[in-house]
């Protein structure tokens, strides 16, 4: 009873002093697309809360298979993202910042703007003149809106792709 | 495998191309023991840099065949491509899906690492309602969402591109590192547009995307008899030896075969709504 009773003080004492019994990490994730969207529901016809520009970190609060729940601007906006608009790495917009300093592994980091990017692209097009981009540019903006798609779901008698688990 | 009753499709023997089709390709990650190590690297690409290969690789196919610029077609394509991305395992892409017909009276379609999908009139034709035309871009979804044309980059291309990627995180590039990385880039470019045009993908990777197709459509409602219809048609339009699908696909019978016992689909004549069938015929019936 007495070691029982000393077992408990000891308890007390540590939560009294704020020290957690098991420590609750907190989880961020990426944008890895260059728009993403952040919905009301776990869903793409949920309407959208807040876009996301590439590099964005958001924190995780839920995970619901392929969708997670997710916060940005200190918790004051929650909402929910595809799993495939994130990443666990961290992306970093400018080589030199402190992560990178820190030797972060490349499975922790991405780098954004690196690699094979707008300026390699630009050379590949002096190295080859010939090809023409005309058309790659156009058929992105061929980009279908939400009313749009919409109407033709209901139209065709197509499901809406909701909550889709991986 | 009994062929469906209404289309009597001729049962081909080996045609010359088939022997091409069991040659691994560049990079045949199909193959299980390669597999991890490859797939582990093939995840350092971000989806960022798969959408400026996919431009590039975009822009040599269309250096190859004309765009079909009739609007309501693309926009059709687009309409009903961006909404079975949605329903598949990767909805997010970089910069998005988007879909393009080419004017072509060859039966093929391409599928870029970026999200630009591709199709030929040719192939078009062979469909015979809305269902059908689902079933062609689910499957080229369904090869972008399982990274087969990034796998097709040769592996020590991967790793010296990855190289100069890690020291450009400590410091910009010379300009001979810059010169070595649009090299590896070029190189890059014509693996993925040699298998997509020349070789084809693995057996196994045609499958996969087939399966994964399967999936895409069951979850919007879309008849899966759709795929194996437009096989039947293509059965019969493809003529032994043409370059284009014949050369790089797997018989249509054999993946017919494969739908049927790999996913159980018994066949059964297409039903669609008559509001899917009249915008199909109106946007490319005519194709």
């Amino acid at each position: 009873m007495k070691r029982l009773r000393i077992f408990l003080l000891a308890v007390l004492f540590l939560c009294a002093f704020g020290l957690p019994l098991y420590s609750a990490t907190q989880e961020f994730l990426s944008v890895q697309v260059k728009e993403g969207q952040m919905r009301s529901t776990p869903s793409f016809l949920g309407s959208v809360l807040a876009s996301l520009a590439y590099g964005d970190r958001v924190e995780l609060i839920e995970d619901k298979g392929a969708w997670k729940r997710v916060a940005i601007g200190g918790g004051r906006v929650k909402g929910w993202v595809h799993m495939s608009a994130l990443s666990t790495k961290k992306i970093v917009l400018r080589a030199g910042t402190a992560d990178v300093q820190t030797g972060a592994t490349s499975s922790e980091l991405a780098l954004a703007g690196k690699g094979f990017n707008a300026k390699v692209e630009a050379e590949f097009k002096n190295k080859n003149k010939n090809i023409d981009y005309t058309w790659v540019d156009r058929m992105e903006m061929l980009a279908v809106k939400p009313d749009q798609m919409l109407a033709f779901l209901k139209q065709g008698q197509v499901n809406p792709p909701e909550g889709v688990a991986p | 495998m009994r062929l469906p009753d209404h289309a009597d499709s001729d049962r081909k023997g080996d045609h010359p191309s088939r022997e091409h089709r069991d040659d691994p390709p560049l990079l045949c990650a199909g193959d299980k023991k390669s597999t991890s190590a490859v797939s582990k690297s093939i995840e350092e690409f971000t989806p960022e840099q798969e959408y400026y290969i996919g431009r590039s690789v975009a822009a040599v196919i269309l250096n190859k065949y004309q765009p079909y610029t009739n609007q309501p077609a693309n926009q059709y394509l687009n309409l009903l491509g961006q909404t079975l991305a949605q329903a598949s395992d990767m909805p997010e892409i970089f910069r998005g899906y988007r879909f393009l017909v080419l004017n072509s009276d060859e039966i093929n379609a391409f599928a870029t690492p970026g999200g630009q999908i591709f199709v030929t009139r040719g192939l078009l034709r062979c469909c015979r309602n809305e269902d059908a035309v689902a079933a062609v871009l689910a499957h080229e979804i369904g090869h972008i969402q399982l990274k087969h044309g990034i796998q097709a980059i040769k592996k020590a291309r991967i790793t010296d591109a990855l190289t100069t990627i890690a020291a450009e995180s400590a410091r910009a590039l010379a300009p001979n590192e810059v010169a070595m990385l649009t090299e590896t880039f070029g190189g890059a470019i014509m693996d993925i547009t040699t298998t997509l045009i020349n070789n084809g993908y693995s057996r196994s990777f045609e499958y996969e995307a087939d399966n994964a197709a399967q999936t895409i459509l069951r979850r919007l409602g879309y008849d899966p008899n759709g795929l194996v219809e437009m096989l039947v048609v293509m059965g019969k339009n493809l003529k032994s030896g043409e370059t284009g699908f014949a050369k790089t696909h797997p018989a249509p019978q054999d993946r017919i075969d494969e739908i049927q016992q790999k996913l159980g689909i018994k066949y059964s004549r297409v039903q669609t709504p008559e509001a899917r069938q009249a915008r199909f015929t109106k946007a490319v019936g005519k194709i």
